[in-house]
């Protein structure tokens, strides 16, 4: 660690510290019921997910041509509420378009996804272990996804990965899901306003970032399933 | 059933192989309504039709009609924002609408609705919640905005932010004091003030079809055959008040600034409407 001078060097630390994501972990088949379980840590934000699928599917939610995905989202205190289910909506619809949902018609996959702790970048964090738990439950993907936020404060400054106190300082937070194939926008979704040009920058430094995390996607399987 | 004047169609092939039927009218850079990829379906803004609300105001974007109602109520501030007032959206989408919705408690797609239309007010900042407030920390306004589908055939998020915006416009709440004496509100219902609505924000959405065209404003048949579907609400600075696009087929940079632009063209045409309609409700 580099110990620049208070003045000139000051921001210029802080600029490189907020274009780095908080460090990150992951634990696989943590749960022994699901078909696939995952939890994701980020920082101080830790989520657990637990996948059941390709299961039995109510006629009335019974699909001809894919199975029918269903998210539900439980935070940490209290009852799920219309923010809940606005979250869920987004990462159903992404792992609609990750997982080949067509290979298993009239079935049902369910994702269950528990809020252990947030503290900040939360939906990104949803979204990076409900991928991890799709992997270990061996569900056929036609790519992998990650979840990555920004913040863009007061001043313009784009924070990577924010906190939960650097998300309610900032004027614009940004989640979007990256796929692994073309590195493009799955998903997108934002709070408070913000210039094009500071969308456009927010997705190219998300893409940038979305590389450590696919890596990171690589290394976990590799050590699991190398003989060694 | 809508039958177009354009295509008489054997019911087969809209029934039986929508994808393909569509997909015929998209090679030839149009739509089975004859509408071109970037044109939005015709809209129509009827602004003051409930007596009964402070503000109302009825959307048609083509079949789909929204109508939103605005009712203002007194209540105690909140405890962490003592000079802030509520605005408390909630969509409703019922039965009569669409037969995919059935009776009960709402929905996910009402839910997440209510959700995105919270955040377009709170990310726009279109009204400044302390102009709400009528003595800090005793009384504020609360706005409850009912939003209600009434002929579900596509688009409703646009549909439901015109509606909301228009509403906000036409809302006129009465002047409220606080008696010192008796600590009770004494509401003059003589004079009334519209609201400080300070930005104007829009909504264009677009649906991707087969992973790679871009089509404005879908229908409802073009929404279920869609593999993504994003929203941009954009206000009249051209700041981006949401990007909404919940999963879907991956986009790129340049389709995405596609979106954005076809938004800011589609502000001024509905900021123009807007402008006009309310004009000829000051004429009378």
């Amino acid at each position: 660690m580099v110990c620049l001078p208070l003045d000139a060097g000051a921001h210029k630390f802080r600029h490189m510290a907020d274009r780095r994501l908080r460090e990150f972990g992951c634990e696989q088949n943590l749960l022994s019921r699901p078909d696939g379980s995952a939890s994701f840590v980020q920082g101080d934000t830790t989520v657990v997910v637990g996948i059941y699928g390709p299961a039995e599917v109510k006629v009335s939610k019974e699909s001809y041509d894919r199975a029918t995905l269903e998210v539900i989202l439980k935070p940490k205190v209290g009852l799920p509420g219309v923010a809940e289910r606005s979250r869920e909506q987004f990462i159903r619809e992404t792992c609609e378009a990750a997982l080949l949902t067509a290979l298993h018609p009239r079935t049902s996959i369910v994702l269950i996804l528990q809020v252990i702790h947030d503290d900040g970048s939360l939906l990104s964090c949803c979204l990076n272990s409900a991928c991890m738990a799709a992997m270990d439950a061996g569900l056929n993907m036609r790519c992998l996804f990650c979840g990555v936020t920004c913040a863009i404060d007061l001043d313009g400054n784009i924070i990577l990965d924010p906190t939960a106190k650097q998300e309610k300082e900032s004027r614009a937070v940004l989640t979007f899901a990256i796929d692994s194939v073309e590195r493009q926008v799955m998903m997108s979704s934002t709070k408070g306003a913000f210039t094009t040009a500071e969308f456009h920058q927010s997705i190219a430094i998300c893409q940038k970032a979305a590389e450590s995390i696919f890596q990171f996607y690589r290394d976990s399987v590799g050590r699991r399933y190398s003989k060694s | 059933m809508n039958t177009n004047s354009l295509t008489q169609a054997p019911w087969h092939q809209t029934t039986v192989e929508p994808l393909e039927y569509h997909r015929k009218f998209l090679k030839e850079n149009c739509r089975p309504d004859g509408r071109e990829l970037g044109e939005f379906r015709t809209t129509t803004l009827n602004i003051g039709s409930i007596t009964t609300a402070d503000g109302s105001a009825l959307v048609k974007l083509g079949n789909t009609t929204i109508i939103c109602g605005i009712k203002g109520e007194l209540a105690a501030p909140p405890a962490d924002a003592p000079d802030k007032g509520y605005i408390v959206p909630n969509v409703d989408l019922p039965p009569l609408c669409s037969s995919r919705f059935r009776p009960g408690p709402p929905g996910e797609q009402a839910q997440a609705a209510s959700q995105f239309i919270a955040d377009v007010i709170e990310n726009s900042e279109m009204l400044q919640r302390e102009d709400l407030c009528i003595e800090k920390g005793k009384l504020s306004w609360v706005l409850y905005c009912d939003i209600i589908c009434l002929d579900y055939d596509g688009n409703i998020l646009d549909a439901c932010i015109i509606a909301l915006l228009a509403s906000m416009k036409n809302v006129q709440l009465p002047e409220v004091h606080v008696n010192e004496q008796t600590g009770l509100a004494e509401v003059n219902m003589k004079k009334k003030r519209h609201l400080n609505i300070v930005k104007h924000p829009v909504a264009a959405s677009f649906a991707v079809f087969d992973n790679s065209i871009l089509i404005v404003d879908p229908t409802s048949d073009e929404e279920n055959l869609s593999t993504g579907f994003i929203t941009v609400v954009i206000d009249e600075e051209e700041k981006l008040c949401t990007v909404h696009k919940p999963g879907g087929t991956p986009l790129s940079n340049e389709k995405l600034q596609d979106c954005i632009n076809r938004a800011i063209t589609r502000n001024k045409e509905v900021c123009k409407l807007l402008n006009k309609v309310m004009k000829s409700m000051k004429a009378k």
